[in-house]
């Protein structure tokens, strides 16, 4: 006896399973990421003097970031579409692509971290420091969730195309969901922190 | 095949695999059937054992902090007890505050976060729901095993914070900053106990949501769910939304505590003589605002399944269906979406202006309508009915009454000038444990002796069942009546010794030993509960499957236990209503959901 | 068409190229407008309508939910709302003490 809808979508709701599930994790991750924003609007509105991102943080090399993530998310959506149309060669090399592009990102990141630390810029330093830090740190981690989820898609998941095609294409199809969303909280993190 | 066939022939073949028995499921090994089990119904009951143990662990904490209260400084009177809790904590058998605000802070958070919810969500709902739906299992299996071991790691890490240099947490179970950044190490514990807590209740909602949406048999549309659906449901997506914002916060307490940030901390702060070497420019009150965003919603999530019991039993035991079921829909709904808008009526002491506080005093009182309501609809179902004062109907009734009080006293505190006097005082303790204890903690009850011949094919004893009843009702209410009485009276909450050294306490003192005793027989009454649980496990009477002549799938269509995997030996269609009791024309007492005809 | 048809598909992926640089675009849009450095009022209406382009093109292209079902739309316009006052409400009550 199978779980139904796990494939196919239930007709009067027209979702499968698995994309309905990850909606509302999304939902859950909207609540998340938006405490943190509504953190740093009341901290900023009520603090006596709040410094502009662009005099502390390097715009230029999260703007490079910025195109990275938003690409990454265009590979993603492509590899999905890749397997709608049946070429799982072009598949790989998409998913390959966007997990590159992930490491990319983290590995600017750390870079600026890195920097951040060698000026003596901590958490601790100011209430903008702290937010900063927390808020792409969480977001960094959610990066790391998505291409330890794409790696095994790309590697040893990637075994369930031969068996249950459509099953696998679901399953990309909800990562790729979780991953626009990663990019989706960076298009609202990069402005808010480097621009402003 | 066009993409229409193509579903339509996806829905028949998964119909077809539905109709088949549950023989494919092949001998699993000791830890995979009972250990990481992916069935609904163990993971139910593994729910169950560990939130009654915590109950229990919770209740226990309430008993040895209601001796100080009732013999403030005094020696306590069992050394291997107070041995046992150590001379950093009781020094020659005298409670030190500090370990009061322990016991203060854990007794809390155990009894919600760790005994009620994971009970009355992670033990009913995964137990019940997919029975009552006419379905095999949850969703997503794996999710429902990984969502109660992690449950169980942040459940460990709780009760590990109280082997802390320090003790456990002690800043209540609010953890109100700035005291819970500068406490002690438990606290750091309290709070990565709270992210693996948070993370189990997502992954579930998450189940609950999409099994209740995606999984209902064929016939079972919205409108003809069972009221505790409904209610669970309603409850998951509380969890959903409402707790990240907590998991936010206790990443930005963490960070505050771990990597020096002042997220919560505000300039210019003093502790112990000495400023606090921080950056400062933080508030205390955004962590109130974070904080309230989860547990306001949070206390209906601890009160929503127990009215869904409630509902299930009245129906059941009265042989009649449930007056206004679509009132108790919209209600549930309305409630459910009110809840979030009404946090700050938590913070109306905070210095707040009168905009903001006109707007939650308004929230607030629209959301007791729904309350009444769904009370209103349960009562109006008795009416008329042909009452059945079985062991789980009479804690069914007693919940009305008490839930009642615990509501009707919610409202001053809802309303700010009132709210003045009674903020923070005893009053506040009596009008919460009133819905949680003698409200959703006797509903909680009425479900575990109403389901439990379903689980083991065996009755609880009617008579231990009645001695249970009312030794829990009379010395719940004994505990916390006489709360409103202090309370109005201007006694403090968390204070370590009662009130004993305030002048405007001294009159209502006395109040302090009943409700102690009170307490330590309310833990007496508990006794021919325990005793009869594990003794009907094995010698309990045998009964039928349907042994309540319920209407509902769980009942109706299940076989006598233990349940096989895959739960229905026909999975079952659904014709009618939940509850078709006594329906007109029909000679039957009552007609199950699946059956045909006479709709 | 079916939706999920070689053909339908290959659409799509048009869709996505198209996108992909309409967000390029916007995202110099949005550093060159921070070069001005308006006002903060004016900078953060800025800041936020180019990001709220740039997250609907996102969202709605690459998540596909110009198309998805109403039972997604809902659960995703409830979650707005509890979204919204979040933002507003902790930072109003700020702004409003009883003692100015």
């Amino acid at each position: 006896m199978e779980i139904p809808y796990t494939i196919h979508p239930r007709p009067d709701t027209g979702v499968y399973n698995a994309k309905l599930g990850v909606w509302l994790f999304l939902a859950s991750e909207v609540m998340l990421f938006g405490a943190l924003f509504s953190s740093y609007v009341l901290l900023r509105v009520g603090a006596d003097s709040w410094p502009h991102g662009y005099d502390i943080l390097d715009w230029k090399i999260a703007t490079f970031n910025t195109v990275v993530l938003i690409s990454s998310s265009v590979t993603m959506v492509m590899s999905w579409a890749s397997l709608m149309l049946k070429d799982f060669k072009k598949y790989k090399r998409y998913m390959g692509l966007t997990i590159l592009c992930a490491f990319i990102f983290l590995a600017v990141k750390a870079f600026e971290y890195d920097t951040k630390f060698g000026h003596h810029l901590y958490p601790s330093t100011n209430t903008f420091l702290a937010i900063y830090f927390t808020i792409t740190g969480l977001h960094g981690l959610h990066v790391i969730g998505g291409i330890i989820v794409n790696s095994y898609l790309w590697g040893p998941g990637s075994k369930m195309w031969k068996t249950q095609p459509e099953r696998f294409a679901n399953r990309v199809e909800v990562a790729g969901l979780y991953w626009h969303f990663v990019d989706l909280v960076w298009i609202f993190l990069f402005p808010v922190l480097y621009l402003l | 095949m066009s993409h229409q066939e193509k579903a339509a022939h996806a829905v028949t073949s998964a119909h077809q695999e539905q109709h088949t028995v549950a023989a494919d499921h092949h001998d699993l090994g000791f830890v995979r059937k009972y250990i990481f089990s992916q069935d609904h119904k163990v993971i139910g009951l593994q729910y169950g054992i560990t939130s009654l143990l915590f109950l229990f662990f919770g209740f226990s904490l309430m008993m040895i902090m209601r001796w100080q209260l009732a013999y403030p400084g005094e020696q306590f009177p069992w050394k291997w007890l107070a041995d046992f809790m150590g001379q950093a904590n009781m020094p020659d058998g005298i409670m030190l505050p500090e370990f009061y605000n322990q016991l203060g802070a854990m007794h809390g958070t155990i009894m919600v976060f760790l005994g009620v919810v994971p009970l009355a969500v992670g033990a009913f709902g995964n137990y019940v729901v997919p029975l009552q739906i006419g379905t095999i299992d949850m969703a997503f299996p794996k999710l429902n095993m990984t969502s109660y071991w992690v449950y169980f790691v942040g459940g460990v890490t709780m009760l590990v914070s109280f082997a802390m240099p320090g003790g456990a947490a002690n800043s209540g179970w609010t953890s109100y900053a700035p005291l819970s950044v500068i406490a002690t190490t438990g606290q750091t514990l309290w709070l990565i106990g709270m992210v693996f807590l948070i993370t189990s209740s997502l992954l579930g909602s998450i189940n609950f949501i999409v099994t209740i949406i995606q999984l209902r048999t064929k016939g079972l549309t919205f409108m003809r769910l069972p009221f505790f659906v409904w209610a669970q449901f309603v409850t998951s997506f509380l969890l959903l939304l409402a707790f990240p914002p907590l998991e936010a916060a206790g990443v930005l307490q963490l960070m505050d505590r771990l990597a020096g940030t002042s997220f919560f901390l505000p300039s210019g702060l003093v502790v112990s003589g000495q400023p606090l070497a921080v950056s400062g420019g933080g508030s205390p009150l955004l962590w109130q605002h974070l904080f309230w965003f989860l547990a306001h919603p949070e206390v209906y999530v601890l009160i929503l399944p127990a009215m869904g019991i409630v509902a299930e039993v009245i129906a059941n035991n009265t042989r009649k269906p449930l007056w206004g079921y679509k009132s108790l829909v919209y209600s549930v709904i309305f409630l459910g979406f009110m809840s979030f808008i009404v946090w700050a009526h938590h913070m109306f002491m905070t210095g707040m202006g009168t905009v903001i506080s006109t707007f939650f005093q308004t929230t607030t009182m629209i959301i007791s309508i729904p309350s009444v309501i769904i009370l209103t609809a349960l009562l109006l179902s008795l009416w008329g009915g042909s009452i059945r004062y079985t062991t789980p109907m009479l804690f069914a009734l007693a919940f009305l009454p008490m839930f009642a009080i615990g509501g009707l006293t919610g409202l001053p505190l809802g309303l700010a000038p009132p709210d003045i006097h009674l903020h923070d005082t005893y009053y506040v303790i009596g009008h919460f444990h009133y819905v949680v204890a003698p409200g959703t903690i006797l509903a909680l009850f009425a479900g575990i002796y109403y389901w439990f011949p379903k689980v083991t094919g065996r009755k609880m004893n009617d008579l231990l069942g009645k001695v249970h009843f009312w030794g829990s009702l009379v010395f719940m209410n004994g505990v916390f009546m006489p709360m409103f009485i202090q309370g109005l009276a201007g006694v403090s909450r968390r204070l370590y010794d009662g009130g004993a050294q305030f002048a405007h306490a001294q009159g209502v003192l006395q109040w302090n030993e009943f409700m102690s005793t009170s307490a330590w027989l309310l833990g007496l009454a508990q006794i021919p509960f325990i005793i009869n649980f594990f003794w009907s496990i094995k010698k309990g009477k045998k009964v039928e499957a349907n042994h309540w002549e319920a209407t509902t799938l769980d009942w109706a269509c299940t076989t006598s236990p233990p349940l096989a995997h895959g739960n229905f030996k026909v999975v079952p269609e659904v014709h009618r209503g939940p509850y078709d009791y006594s329906h007109r024309g029909s000679k039957a007492d009552f007609l199950p959901q699946n059956q045909p005809g006479e709709a | 068409m079916d939706a999920s048809s070689p053909e339908a598909i290959k659409k799509q992926v048009r869709s996505y190229v198209m996108v992909f640089v309409a967000l390029m675009g916007l995202t110099i849009v949005t550093v060159a407008v921070s070069t001005f450095h308006l006002s903060v009022v004016a900078a953060v209406t800025v800041a936020l309508i180019v990001a709220t382009i740039k997250a609907s093109l996102v969202a709605g292209v690459f998540m596909h939910l110009i198309s998805e079902k109403k039972l997604i739309y809902a659960t995703l316009a409830l979650t707005a709302i509890f979204f919204i006052m979040l933002m507003i409400l902790p930072t109003s009550h700020q702004l409003d003490p009883i003692v100015q």
